[in-house]
């Protein structure tokens, strides 16, 4: 394969890839005065149309993507993303809207808008939603500002949030940016939230519990209505985070558990392509409750017509600019309205398949450290392998070998050496079976060859990177060589 | 393998005194835990520490660890050399990857420290 | 419609290979009184067709694209060549996930780190990230970051930056004990210096300053940031038109230590406000309390060049609470988008766009100006937005403006009560001399 120069390596003087058209304005009405301007952009490329093109054509060929085969990374659902949804979002109206457009020209838009957000609502069961986040991280954080400014409203100040130990890692860092403590609650051997544990911590110091479910085992919380009353026993908020809202979807709703705020990912459960990490959205849920405090603006209907509603004193304001990210919200909207009643339950019930499927075709060949039933995902380690000096990473990187993409590692921190994985409902038998036969070839090659699995990947374009030196001397531009 | 004039903590600091002046490290089992350290951040020189106080982070590439001071006290210096290389750390925990001196300020806190043959059985009970 | 690729057969084979008869069982982990018994509210499913006959008369319930559109304000319409949406159109770029793995992923980091480096030449800082949300929640990680690395907890913003992105930092640091103080602007509609110096002290974190600011006007950076620095806070420089970039002194040439904005302007459509593109950079010695994921070069275990995520333990999945931010995904798509952009463009490309953009505002400032009860309202050099003081109501002005199907500007008493009969007007490349002087006739008609 080529090895791909960056572009600053091939730029040369005399090169260009585009012409703006002469000015039509009189040039000699010139440049303001008294502003200190720029002569050149120091190192700017210089390049030819055709060389971008092919620069970005072959970069792209060395990365995996969804179109290309099972990307089963665990919490992440790496589902199809449908082409029609990119048409449909693309069309120039939508496109080329400027969003300070008067609301009489832009009725379209807040029709979309406000049809999601009912949508999402009936989906969750909750109350009022939100499509401002720009994704699941700000979602959370705004999901905790709400209770926030609630609690603040009512007159009370509390200090700490609970978060159970299985927990993704931006839970408690929200929380924390929004001043409050966290602790852990423990989990208990079934891998879900242990009810005594949960009961000590709650206390009236306690803002809110920020729960996923399923939790990242992919594990329901089969006690959620007892955790809630707990929690709202003490005057506090039960927070979900939905991340793994693919396994619910039509199943039940999180307003019908106790929940009193949660954030989807429509870059997860909805479909909407992520981007190699963004763009996505991370819309908030809320009950009556919180319903006042949701950020500025709202969409409203008032006799027929659709206008923003920034006039709301108790609102939190705002989190980004504008509504949200709109191109990225019509998708999802595409999505829900694609599958209609009967195909949002099936996403999830084909999810919940398919990783039960994996999970019983594997059990046995890697260590499952919960029996509990699994969701839409399931939680191996690599325990078994350990002993011949085989970890996760390893395991991961020869999955590649395999053509096929590892599974989540991070995280659960419960789990050591955890392999989680999520196949979503889009894959095929075909490509479920693929997944299974490599993870089934690789257990034996742990035991047989561990050396081929601590030198993969074997075949890519780049094999095993010194993420060390990385870290300890970053290099995090191009510099001509001047590296000082 | 870990020096007989040090004492040791339980989260694998060491502290080795002479005269009222302590060096604080990590010790070569903490730092084989940590994997690569990439990144050290240190308290600054005049800090006052209390007995198992944070003092200071220890990055690796997929981790961070808080350091706890063994004992409480001063700090006097810091070693500035693992601004540059903290594989020091990883290399030579007990001399060349030594963190903080601080002025000792009780004699008292170092008797609930662990002498070393002390530190190498609490070892082996961890690895079992 | 449905995307599930199971037939009937291998839906029983796996149900038989789990041990189990029906989908229903799958859920016997969830307590019945949970069960939702009846069918979600939502309509019935829509075939493709049907699907793109929907959102084609939703969007057709759009007219704004009949109208010559004359607003900005953080939201800029400018030339996107062919080649961008050619191109960042490809599955490899859309449909990945975060690069975890790097040897899968050896694309979009070598592309975020070219993005990296064009946004260090442009700004002419040491480092820059691989993008965050927006250019408004940048501001705010910006405030955060500078109170990370002064413990000092005043930040000075002036009241010239964009309303949003003021609303956005109040937003984030309400619940932090960090205190927002306003610093006003002159008649030329910069930053108020000495009311600046006497607000500075050295209990300051931080001021907070837009340029080109919100009113279009371009600040005097340097005497901004030295300002700043005489009592040891640092300058924040904010930037939500990227564009000037290319013409404008470059925020590190003025001194700043933290820089942010908004790079819509680079390859993103309106969209109808996102996705759009925030991007940050700042000097090195900042590095371990910069916010958002990074790109860094390194060598694989045959000594090739290759690219990883680095640094990550300053990030929530590491650090968790204690993280230098909760942000877990960048805007990498757009920054993909971006990187096209600036690379196609190229030097001369950024520069001439600028150049276009000061020089099209200028011709329209002085052709409105013109007009009998229309004024600039301030005086300070502007970049390709300025103000507009009108003598008449501006919703009369307005309605006749319409009816010439224009949309001058943005009335800025929506956001700023004191702006009474002002308009905030942008002109870029885009914009003709034709459309311009259709503005500056409808005008004629309307300020009389």
């Amino acid at each position: 394969m080529i090895r791909e120069p960056l572009i600053f390596e091939i730029s040369e003087e005399g090169k260009k890839a585009f012409t703006f058209p002469k000015p039509d304005v009189p040039d000699n009405d010139g440049i303001e005065q008294n502003v200190r301007l720029r002569k050149e952009i120091h190192g700017f490329p210089k390049v030819a149309e055709i060389e971008v093109v092919r620069h970005f054509t072959r970069l792209s060929k060395t990365n995996y993507c969804v179109d290309e085969g099972i990307y089963p990374l665990g919490s992440c659902t790496m589902k199809y993303n449908p082409k029609i949804n990119e048409v449909v979002a693309g069309l120039a109206e939508f496109r080329n809207s400027h969003p300070l457009s008067p609301v009489s020209t832009v009725q379209g838009n807040l029709e979309a808008l406000f049809t999601t957000e009912q949508l999402l609502a009936e989906i969750t069961g909750m109350d009022a939603v939100s499509l401002q986040p720009s994704a699941g991280a700000q979602g959370e954080m705004v999901g905790i500002m709400l209770v926030k400014a609630c609690l603040e409203d009512r007159g009370e100040k509390r200090t700490t949030v609970l978060i159970p130990d299985s927990a993704h890692g931006t839970n408690p860092s929200s929380a924390h940016l929004c001043g409050f403590k966290v602790r852990e609650i423990k989990s208990n051997q079934f891998g879900t939230v242990d009810i005594d544990s949960l009961t000590e911590a709650m206390s009236e110091d306690v803002a809110a519990l920020m729960v996923t479910n399923p939790n990242t085992l992919g594990i329901f919380e089969w006690d959620i209505k007892k955790i809630a009353d707990i929690v709202h026993s003490k005057g506090g908020f039960v927070y979900m985070d939905g991340a793994n809202m693919n396994a619910l979807v039509g199943r039940c709703r999180p307003g019908d558990m106790g929940v009193d705020v949660i954030h989807l990912n429509l870059h997860k459960t909805f479909s909407t392509p992520h981007g190699g990490g963004g763009p996505g959205a991370g819309p908030v849920g809320v009950s009556r409750t919180l319903e006042p405090y949701l950020p500025v603006p709202l969409i409203r209907k008032v006799d027929g017509a659709f206008r923003l509603d920034e006039d709301r004193p108790k609102s939190i304001g705002r989190v980004r600019g504008f509504y949200g990210n709109f191109l990225v919200i019509l998708k999802a909207l595409a999505y829900i309205l694609t599958h209609g009643p009967k195909g949002l339950r099936e996403i999830a019930d084909i999810a919940v398949l398919n990783s039960n499927y994996i999970r019983k075709s594997l059990e046995g060949l890697y260590h499952l450290k919960y029996a509990s039933p699994s969701m839409h995902e399931c939680v191996f380690s690599d325990a078994l392998q350990k002993k011949h000096g085989i970890s996760n990473l390893d395991i991961a990187k020869r999955l590649i070998d395999y053509d096929v993409h590892p599974p989540t590692m991070s995280f659960p921190l419960i789990v050591p050496g955890a392999l989680m994985i999520e196949p979503t409902e889009t894959e095929s038998r075909r490509d479920l079976d693929f997944f299974i036969e490599a993870m089934t070839a690789i257990a034996r090659e742990a035991e047989e060859n561990p050396n081929l699995l601590k030198q993969a990947p074997h075949h890519t374009y780049v094999r095993r990177l010194d993420e060390t030196a990385a870290a300890r001397q970053p290099i995090l531009k191009w510099t001509n060589g001047d590296r000082t | 393998m870990y020096p007989d004039s040090f004492s040791y903590s339980k989260d694998h600091e060491w502290v080795h005194v002479e005269g009222d002046i302590g060096t604080i490290g990590i010790t070569d089992f903490a730092q084989k835990q940590l994997g690569d350290v990439v990144y050290v951040e240190l308290p600054e020189v005049g800090t006052k520490l209390e007995y198992h106080q944070s003092f200071g982070v220890i990055e690796s590439v997929k981790a961070v660890s808080d350091v706890y001071a063994p004992v409480s006290g001063e700090v006097t210096a810091v070693n500035e050399e693992l601004n540059d290389a903290p594989e020091l750390l990883n290399e030579s925990p007990h001399d060349k990857g030594w963190i903080i001196k601080i002025k000792v300020k009780s004699g008292a806190e170092l008797e609930k420290l662990m002498p070393v043959n002390e530190y190498e059985k609490y070892l082996e009970g961890l690895e079992d | 419609m449905s995307y599930i690729s199971l037939s009937d057969k291998d839906k029983k084979e796996m149900l038989a290979r789990i041990g189990i008869k029906s989908l229903d069982d799958l859920y016997s982990c969830i307590p019945a009184d949970l069960k939702l018994d009846r069918d979600l509210e939502v309509p019935q499913a829509l075939t493709e067709t049907e699907l793109f006959r929907y959102f084609d008369t939703v969007a057709k319930k759009n007219t704004a694209d009949s109208y010559r559109c004359f607003l900005g304000a953080g939201a800029y319409r400018h030339t996107i060549p062919a080649i961008v949406d050619y191109l960042s159109m490809r599955g490899e770029f859309i449909s990945p996930y975060t690069p975890y793995q790097p040897e899968l992923s050896q694309g979009t980091l070598q592309i975020i780190f070219e993005f990296q480096t064009l946004i260090a030449q442009l700004t002419e800082m040491d480092i820059a990230n691989a993008s965050l949300y927006d250019g408004a929640s940048g501001a705010a990680e910006a405030v955060l970051m500078a109170n990370r690395l002064t413990r000092k907890s005043k930040v000075l913003v002036a009241a010239s930056v964009h309303p949003q992105y003021r609303g956005v930092i109040e937003a984030y640091v309400k619940n932090l004990e960090l205190e927002i103080i306003e610093i006003g602007y002159d008649d030329s509609g910069r930053v108020n210096e000495s009311e600046l110096q006497s607000r500075l002290d050295e209990k300051t974190a931080a001021f907070v300053f837009q340029s080109p600011n919100f009113f279009g006007v371009i600040e005097d950076g340097e005497a901004l940031s030295r300002r700043a620095h005489e009592t040891n806070a640092l300058s924040v420089f904010l930037i939500a038109e990227a564009v000037s970039m290319g013409i404008l002194a470059s925020p590190g040439s003025q001194g700043a230590d933290i820089v942010t904005g908004e790079a819509q302007s680079f390859g993103m459509p309106l969209s109808f406000g996102g996705p759009y593109l925030g991007f940050m950079a700042c000097a090195e010695q900042y590095l371990r309390q910069f916010p958002g994921r990074i790109a860094g070069e390194t060598k694989d275990v045959d000594g090739k060049r290759g690219f990883v995520l680095t640094l990550s333990t300053r990030e929530q999945h590491i650090r968790r609470e204690r993280a230098t931010s909760n942000i877990c995904t960048n805007q990498a798509w757009c920054a993909v988008r971006a990187a096209i952009f600036m690379e196609t463009l190229g030097a001369e490309g950024m520069r001439e766009m600028a150049r276009q953009n000061m020089q099209k505002a200028r011709y329209a400032l002085d052709r409105l100006t013109d007009i009998s009860g229309v004024e600039a309202r301030f005086s300070g050099p502007v970049f390709n937005e300025f103000v507009l003081q009108l003598e008449r109501p501006l919703s009369e002005i307005q309605s006749v403006l319409e009816g010439h199907r224009i949309i001058g500007g943005l009335a800025l008493d929506t956001w700023m009560p004191g702006f009474k009969n002002c308009l905030l007007v942008n002109v870029t490349e885009i914009h003709t001399r034709d459309d311009i002087d259709a503005l500056a006739a409808a005008l004629r008609t309307a300020a009389r």
